[in-house]
């Protein structure tokens, strides 16, 4: 579908809004709807749209899957590593009061990465299903 | 703060972060080291909070700093302490066992992800056994879930997939009939803390939701236990798996949900309601009784070594609901005993039946079923293999000497203090059961003539035997040394048994 020029001028358009959308709804999660989660599938639904439009494999290009495997480790191991850096620093395992100056600045940058970590996790694993999905009848049987 | 205050913590943290280490490390090798030493450390970690449990009395662990009822907290008492020592250890053991079996069983390229799937679900089997909170309960519960069945559909025949998805269904029947239970405890009680359950509870069992939560959390986690006649996806889940896989899941998965049960039924909903002002006492005895008697009796009939073991893995957990069932201190120790008596000695023989299913594979095919057919005459080129099965067969039976002993001892002596004397004899009849089983093997491996025309063998490599023995050993230690398994259930049993007054 890539030489429909109504398709690549509406996914020019809306592939950027999308992502930038996600960030919004990722950083945004501390005072309204939203978070992680939201955030990451909107990410990963953006690019599904691009692989909509120019295919598969050149998706498979911009975002290989061994980055995609990479997201999924990385997200837990942020999610993880926020617990262990609270302990560390002489709290209890996912005490963000310690994480700052003060227990308010603490909590802030406790959740901001514990929400990094989910959104990576998540749109990687969207990614991942989708890939899987996709790749079924290609290259086996 | 020392470190000696975080072990709780650390006792999931650590194998939840192996799993994504080993993912990101793409290799074998490395995967492997990763989640073995994350296995271990966890192992030690367990020894020492059932030490800190055993010397200074229960522990508890705010997550996130949030007390307690508020925050998740993980508590360790006397039960849950040992159950940790039994699935860690049991991670610990079939971790260095599965480099060697995996190797004809899976694709090397999927290698990395195995080691992490199995890193995962020793998190959700920690997890669910060490938190005092009932929400987190289900989440570790479907950690473990989601895991075990990746786990099952990796083993390498194509009935693997079928079985992992009947699991797949089954399982999260279970998993949504335990959270539909814990929403209604949440909506009546308000509180997801177990301890903070425990007053609460007192006030609405005699309400309609309290018993409706009672009946979802009963039958999810009799799912998730393999309680016949709930047990339909357990055959195929232990026959299809990995070698390794089936040996972990039989010692750790059922005992976990047991433990959720036990949990359940004596710290939050009191066994002075449930055993004496409902008929759950009747009901318990005659689906264990239903359990000992058909699950053992097909076993018998069975052709497929794994498949045989699978229905006896069923017919063992009748005993463990049989002893709660008498609602006395005997009665409960005993089935915290053979929670772990049993865990031991069938993952023992779950992972001999691996050397053999691994000797018995030529590189280009799939994993033979190990039929009685193929294994005649084993015992002269496996002795030690075939005798570690035998001494585990004897410890299913309860031959004296053997840790299946101590803890159908305790049943009995807990059956003759209720005055239950036919129950003496059920036990008795169903073990005979057990030795029709085990004498199948022992004449298939010991005295039928080697198939002609199968290629001579040698016995298993030491990597498959030296773990596999390590728990035959246990086996007969827990037989002799008792101290550590009837010590730690009758001083589980006594804090569980009429807790409430």
């Amino acid at each position: 579908m890539r030489n429909d020029l109504v398709l690549r001028v509406i996914g020019r358009l809306m592939i950027p809004s999308i992502l930038l959308f996600a960030l919004y709804v990722q950083f945004h999660g501390d005072f309204g709807p939203g978070g992680g989660f939201q955030a990451g599938v909107i990410v990963a639904a953006g690019i599904v749209f691009y692989a909509l439009i120019y295919g598969v494999t050149a998706t498979r290009r911009l975002v290989p899957d061994s980055v995609v495997e990479t997201m999924v480790a990385a997200g837990v191991l942020i999610y993880a590593g926020v617990g262990l850096a609270g302990l560390l620093l002489g709290g209890h395992y996912l005490d963000y009061s310690v994480l700052g100056h003060d227990p308010v600045h603490g909590q802030h940058r406790g959740i901001f990465w514990v929400e990094v970590g989910v959104a990576t996790t998540v749109c990687g694993v969207m990614l991942k299903i989708f890939y899987m999905f996709t790749s079924r009848g290609n290259s086996e049987d | 703060m020392s470190l000696a205050q975080h072990l709780p913590a650390l006792q999931v943290v650590l194998p939840l972060i192996s799993a994504p280490l080993a993912v990101l490390s793409r290799r074998a090798g490395l995967a492997f080291l990763i989640v073995t030493a994350a296995a271990w450390t966890a192992f030690a970690i367990a020894i020492a909070l059932w030490l800190q449990v055993d010397l200074s009395g229960p522990v508890s662990y705010p997550i996130g700093n949030w007390e307690p009822p508020w925050g998740i907290e993980y508590r360790l008492d006397r039960l849950n302490s040992f159950m940790l020592v039994l699935v860690s250890g049991m991670a610990a053991i079939v971790l260095p066992y599965s480099r060697a079996s995996i190797e004809r069983e899976i694709p090397q390229e999927s290698h990395y992800l195995f080691y992490a799937m199995l890193g995962l679900c020793l998190t959700g089997l920690l997890g669910m056994s060490i938190t005092g909170d009932a929400f987190n309960l289900f989440v570790f519960l479907e950690i473990s879930s989601l895991s075990t069945y990746v786990l099952i559909a990796m083993g390498r025949d194509r009935r693997a997939l079928t079985a992992a998805y009947q699991y797949l269904i089954m399982g999260s029947i279970g998993a949504t009939f335990i959270v539909i239970g814990i929403g209604f405890l949440y909506l009546m009680t308000g509180t997801l803390n177990l301890a903070d359950m425990v007053d609460r509870v007192a006030r609405i069992e005699n309400s309609r939701p309290g018993l409706a939560a009672l009946a979802f959390i009963t039958v999810g986690v009799s799912l998730k236990v393999a309680l016949a006649p709930l047990h339909q996806w357990l055959p195929n889940a232990y026959t299809y798996a990995p070698s390794s896989v089936s040996a972990f899941l039989a010692a750790t998965a059922t005992k976990v949900a047991l433990y959720a049960l036990i949990r359940f039924y004596f710290t939050v909903f009191g066994d002075a309601f449930l055993f004496e002002k409902l008929p759950l006492p009747k009901m318990m005895l005659v689906l264990s009784l239903f359990a000992m008697f058909f699950a053992n009796f097909i076993a018998i009939f069975q052709d497929n070594l794994k498949r045989l073991f699978a229905y006896s893995s069923i017919g063992q957990i009748g005993y463990i609901t049989l002893g709660l069932s008498f609602d006395s201190v005997d009665g409960v120790a005993a089935s915290i005993m053979h929670l772990f008596n049993h865990g031991v000695a069938k993952g023992a023989i779950f992972l001999l039946i691996g050397a053999i299913v691994a000797r018995l594979t030529t590189r280009q095919a799939a994993p033979p079923a190990p039929g009685f057919d193929r294994i005649a005459g084993l015992a002269k080129s496996m002795p030690w293999t075939c005798f570690g099965i035998v001494i585990g067969g004897l410890s299913l039976i309860g031959v004296p000497g053997t840790a299946g002993f101590i803890s159908k001892w305790y049943l009995v002596l807990a059956a003759v203090d209720k005055g239950q004397w036919w129950l003496v004899g059920a036990i008795l009849f169903s073990s005979l059961l057990a030795v029709a089983y085990v004498w199948r093997f022992v004449e298939a491996a010991y005295f039928r003539a080697p198939p002609a025309g199968r290629e001579a063998f040698g016995e298993a490599s030491l990597f498959l035997l030296i773990p596999a023995w390590l728990l035959v050993g246990a086996t007969l230690w827990f037989g002799i040394d008792t101290s550590f398994t009837v010590g730690s259930a009758i001083e589980a049993a006594q804090q569980l048994v009429h807790s409430h007054q």
